[in-house]
């Protein structure tokens, strides 16, 4: 976005490239790993109650959910589009889901419906943006309103709260021991992304998308066809995550999941997804959503209310953007 | 003639009266000008936000931060009243008009010097800004009570019919209008989002046009933090909450393009009168104000989807940016 305007910058070429070690060392996602391990040894100095399989268990629902958006979200970005009306889908779904069990849906019909309109919402988006070929930050600014406005209209100020006593599995349930239901999900749709992205066919073709739509399309890659998979997976995810959500709070109010797109955005840009599109790894993404938890968890536990957790997000956010770029003007001074 | 039908304003004009047209059938007494003038005072801390909004997108930016800068400058002005009733309220707007454009520099800053995406800095400054606004005032309100009188009163005092308010949307409205096309600043805005590489080449340093930019924002955010608290009498940390994607909306409605260097001072007015004629006609004619959201969810994507019908013929140009943009790298490489 904002390269277009500087004259081109002088490029230093090494003769030699550091050794795979050292490279390795200096990632992005190595360089979060400690941040996380600070985090983890403060919170546990700080807070006599840090240090408890069960409380460190509660602590994964803080990302488990948003975690799963944005592997999705992740995708989308490193294509060169953004999708800002997931928390609104998460509210959409959530509202159907409720309308359903309202009318004595049973739980597996909850689910296809939950992720059902997640994906009917995915394939909004991804038909303005794809086939319509409009900017994805306007679009889905517009449906963010769009689809949080249905609940509203469905809802106004009431709340859905009469879910099966077995939905409550999907937020509330143990697979084994304090491995809860939502954790291992995360960590199975973990895998999945991250063979998506690093080890298909599929995969390589956004990163080529994201680095450069022309010679994307030159190459032959269905580039409008890629991006419309990947909003409608994007939806499917907010419609997974907002089965979770939902199931977890086992209540629904239209104004659920608000600003989490703020917070999805950021845990895929903590995971050092470049905002600009064409770079980023899942594993970083799912580092970065170990960061974000620990941090609000071992606030929560210091008793930081929750909109004063909200500065540190959004200090993070650009903390973490702003830092790879002064390096790298430091970098560039200090070579000249 | 008939190019002032095609012409994207008149045509939102004639809408917008159309519109007004349909909804006093419903009710009789909604087309006086008593009632169009309580719309036009009722919406115009949307004007003065649109204008704000236009300015940086103008520059292909966007600052999602604006609603979240109101609330942080009203709450400090309310509570600067509230603690010293003695201090004049010009020193009060002023120092609204400064904080506001302080909040503008610091995203200005980030998107010039560091040339973070905008979208990004400001959807990280909506945050900090809000929570700002809660350990500033420790999540209590400011309520009325403890307002001085004049603090309140200035913006409804009516002139010639039309209260205060009112006439500071349209003076903020000609000033907008003359530093948008007639200064150094509002031309170097054009230029900078309608082709930022020209914009180098023609000698327009496009970081600070676009760091300008976010303070000019600022600025009018923060005047309208103070319409805003007097207005509704109350300051909390909650005020303006979304506003901001109304102030987008509103620029998306008047036709200014989200790829920055297109759009007019009239289209952002009219793109806002026309979310505050249906916010305003909602309850007259009966239907739940919870569809609002939906509304104006609606109208951004058809009016993005209308733009681009609009600008696929400026394809060419865009294709040419880019292709110029692209040369430089690969010359240094």
């Amino acid at each position: 976005m904002s390269t277009v305007s500087t004259a081109p910058e002088k490029r230093v070429i090494p003769d030699r490239l550091g050794t795979p070690f050292r490279r390795i060392m200096s990632s992005w996602e190595v360089l979060l790993f400690g941040v996380a391990v600070l985090i983890f040894i403060f919170n546990s100095v700080a807070s006599p109650y840090f240090l408890d399989a069960w409380n460190l268990s509660d602590a994964t629902f803080n990302f488990t959910e948003k975690a799963m958006i944005a592997f999705a979200m992740a995708l989308l970005v490193i294509a060169g589009e953004i999708d800002l009306s997931v928390a609104a889908i998460i509210a959409l779904a959530s509202t159907a889901m409720g309308a359903a069990a309202q009318a004595g849906v049973g739980t597996p019909g909850l689910v296809a419906i939950g992720i059902g309109t997640g994906l009917a919402c995915g394939l909004f988006n991804g038909f303005l943006v794809s086939a319509l070929k409009l900017p994805s930050i306007v679009v889905t600014i517009g449906t963010m309103s769009l689809f949080r406005g249905i609940s509203y209209i469905v809802l106004g100020d009431q709340a859905y709260g009469k879910y099966p006593a077995d939905f409550a599995y999907f937020g509330q349930g143990y697979v084994f021991w304090v491995f809860s239901f939502e954790f291992v999900l995360f960590i199975v749709l973990a895998i999945l992304f991250a063979i998506l992205l690093h080890a298909t066919n599929f995969g390589r073709q956004v990163y080529t998308i994201g680095n450069n739509d022309f010679a994307a399309r030159f190459s032959g890659i269905p580039v409008e066809r890629v991006k419309f998979i990947l909003f409608m997976l994007t939806g499917v995810m907010s419609g997974i995550a907002a089965v979770c959500l939902t199931s977890r709070l086992g209540s629904t109010r239209p104004s659920i999941a608000q600003g989490w797109e703020l917070e999805v955005v950021t845990m895929v840009v903590l995971g050092g997804v470049s905002i600009l599109g064409g770079s980023g790894t899942i594993g970083g993404v799912v580092i970065a959503a170990f960061v974000m938890g620990l941090v609000t968890f071992g606030l929560g536990l210091l008793n930081v209310p929750g909109i004063v957790m909200s500065i540190f997000i959004g200090l993070l956010l650009i903390i973490t953007i702003a830092i790879p770029i002064i390096v790298r003007r430091l970098k560039l001074m200090s070579s000249k | 003639m008939a190019r002032l039908i095609k012409k994207r304003e008149t045509l939102l004009f004639l809408i917008i009266v159309v519109m007004i047209g349909v909804f006093s059938t419903r009710a009789a007494d909604f087309a006086t000008p008593d009632n169009l003038a309580g719309i036009f005072n009722d919406t115009s801390i949307l004007i003065i936000l649109a204008l704000a909004q236009m300015t940086v997108i103008l520059t292909k930016s966007i600052d999602l931060s604006v609603a979240a800068n109101l609330a942080f400058t009203g709450m400090a002005i309310a509570m600067m009243n509230a603690a010293f009733p003695d201090l004049p309220l010009a020193v009060l707007i002023i120092a609204a008009i400064a904080i506001g454009a302080c909040l503008g520099a610091i995203n200005g800053f980030l998107v010039w010097a560091l040339e973070i995406p905008p979208i990004v800095v400001t959807l990280g400054t909506l945050t900090i800004y809000r929570g700002m606004a809660f350990v500033l005032s420790g999540g209590a309100w400011v309520n009325a009570h403890q307002m001085t009188p004049t603090f309140l009163s200035v913006p409804r005092t009516p002139i010639l019919g039309l209260p205060v308010l009112g006439w500071v949307g349209i003076i903020i409205v000609l000033i907008m209008y003359i530093v948008l096309k007639y200064t150094q600043f509002g031309r170097s805005a054009y230029a900078t989002g309608g082709n930022p590489t020209a914009a180098v080449y023609a000698g327009i340093d496009t970081g600070w046009t676009k760091f300008l930019a976010f303070v000019l924002s600022g600025a009018l955010a923060g005047l309208a933090s103070y319409l805003w608290v007097s207005r509704y009498a109350v300051a909390y940390v909650d005020i303006a909450n979304g506003f901001e994607l109304d102030s987008v909306a509103a620029c998306v409605i008047g036709g200014i393009s989200i790829a920055g260097g297109v759009g007019s001072v009239a289209g952002t007015v009219l793109g806002a009168l026309f979310l505050g004629v249906i916010k305003n006609a909602l309850p007259v004619i009966g239907i739940s104000p919870f569809t609002q959201m939906a509304i104006s969810g609606t109208v951004i994507i058809l009016a993005v989807v209308f733009n681009a019908r609009r600008e696929r013929n400026r394809g060419r140009i865009i294709l040419r940016d880019k292709a110029a943009a692209e040369t430089p790298i690969e010359v240094a490489a």
